[in-house]
């Protein structure tokens, strides 16, 4: 298993980039800020299983937090209120 | 599925291929007096090819089906009423609920379920917006608002909206926090156990608990 | 899909955030050939045969286009996604899947006309 990159805490953002073909970064979260709050494991990348390819090297994939006041600009809830979801290490990057 | 072979609506269809009587036909027409739409025969098509081909069997596709048919959320019940009388069952199930449904007798599969535990202070509620991930082997199909346009998109954006359209009120003392399922993992709620159930035994508390409650858009019932 | 004002691709099974309506909570009973395709599904994906993934499924489907997304149902989308995917792979061929359609249809009136005359 390769080390992860980003420890359980890490600060990070989810890459700006809008590429055609089946991704799971989710839209709304393109661009956004969250943390680190567990490193689920390596698996397969899902970019590649869903054509067939089936060798190609593991990612690790995170669990990430956000906040929703963060996520969306009007959003009308508590601050506290968060949103966790899973993403692979090669849609993320270190956030300030 | 209805009807087993010695119905004699459909001892004529000169498919081909043997299977003992009084069995399940597998490929019987769901409505006999309407046309098969284009896509129910892709699936009979797909289906028959498959057995054909040794692709699987035919007992296979009857199992499986079967086993789709077992699956409800009762078993997800009895594992949140296990949990909620007994502390150390619960710190199992937070950490590894696949396995801890096994001491259950719940086989729960090999895709990792992650239990989010509901407390005092915060609210969990499941969703999956880019498809329709769902914890299918603990409890069952998904419900049709589950998979929807409308569940899929608003409940990240305003999940207390969405929640109070399933009747249920958060307080904003209380954090709602929304999983998207977007990868490997499938996600249930344990919800808190209700208030005045403390003399219910294990199998009255399951019955509290509902497949809503366990997707976490409600609370479980009331005793 | 669609090209949002800043001119970023979203595809349209995308789609968290986007404004839409109260949810219908109604539920209908899965009419026996859905549980067809999760079964037909289930087994192909299986350790047994690993003929399909669900990362291949999910792109089977997205790759339906929006019309077609919105317009077919859950396990409508999910056989079409099959279908396609295993003529890709050449587990079936395009000719015997459209022929064994046909048969089926057959088949299917015939019953139905006998069942009416009965």
């Amino acid at each position: 298993m390769t080390a992860p990159r980003f420890p359980v805490g890490a600060p990070v953002r989810i890459r700006r980039a809008w590429p055609p073909g089946h991704v799971r970064a989710p839209w709304y979260l393109r661009g956004h800020r969250g943390e680190v709050c567990a490193v689920v494991g390596d698996f397969g990348n899902p970019e590649e299983l869903a054509y067939g390819r089936r060798d190609g090297a593991k990612l690790t994939l995170y669990r990430v937090r956000f906040r929703q006041t963060e996520i969306w600009p009007d959003y009308a809830g508590p601050t506290a209120d968060t949103l966790e979801t899973e993403i692979y290490e090669n849609w993320l990057e270190p956030a300030a | 599925m209805s009807g087993d072979h010695d119905d004699d609506r459909h001892h004529d269809h000169g498919h081909g291929h043997d299977h003992p009587p009084g069995q399940k036909h597998p490929f019987q027409p769901d409505l006999e007096d309407s046309p098969l739409s284009h896509y129910q025969l892709l699936q009979m098509a797909v289906a028959e090819l498959m057995i054909e081909k040794g692709v699987f069997t035919g007992e296979e596709f009857r199992r499986t089906l079967e086993d789709i048919d077992s699956r409800t959320p009762a078993a997800g019940a009895r594992v949140v009423a296990r949990a909620w009388i007994d502390p150390a069952f619960k710190a199992r199930l937070l950490a590894d609920t696949n396995k801890a449904a096994a001491e259950l007798g719940i086989d729960a599969g090999t895709i990792p379920i992650l239990t989010v535990e509901n407390t005092p202070d915060t609210h969990n509620v499941i969703v999956c917006t880019l498809c329709s991930c769902y914890p299918r082997l603990l409890i069952g199909l998904p419900p049709d608002w589950y998979k929807s346009r409308e569940y899929r998109s608003r409940v990240v954006r305003e999940p207390r909206q969405v929640l109070a359209e399933f009747g249920t009120a958060i307080p904003d003392g209380m954090a709602v926090t929304v999983h998207d399922s977007t990868a490997e993992l499938r996600y249930m709620v344990l919800p808190m156990r209700p208030a005045g159930s403390e003399g219910l035994d294990e199998a009255a508390l399951a019955e509290l608990v509902t497949r809503d409650c366990m997707v976490g858009v409600t609370l479980p019932k009331a005793p | 899909m669609s090209i949002d004002k800043t001119g970023h691709l979203r595809r349209h099974h995308d789609m968290g955030g986007l404004p839409a309506g109260a949810v219908d909570r109604h539920e209908h009973d899965h009419a026996p050939w859905e549980k067809r395709v999760d079964a037909i599904m289930r087994l192909l994906s299986d350790p047994k045969r690993r003929i399909l993934k669900v990362d291949e499924l999910r792109r089977g489907i997205e790759e339906l286009g929006p019309g077609v997304y919105d317009a077919l149902g859950y396990y409508e989308r999910w056989i079409a996604s099959i279908a396609n995917i295993l003529i890709e792979k050449g587990v079936i061929e395009i000719d015997e899947l459209g022929r064994r359609m046909a048969a089926i249809e057959a088949r299917h009136e015939a019953a139905r006309a006998k069942g009416k005359g009965a």
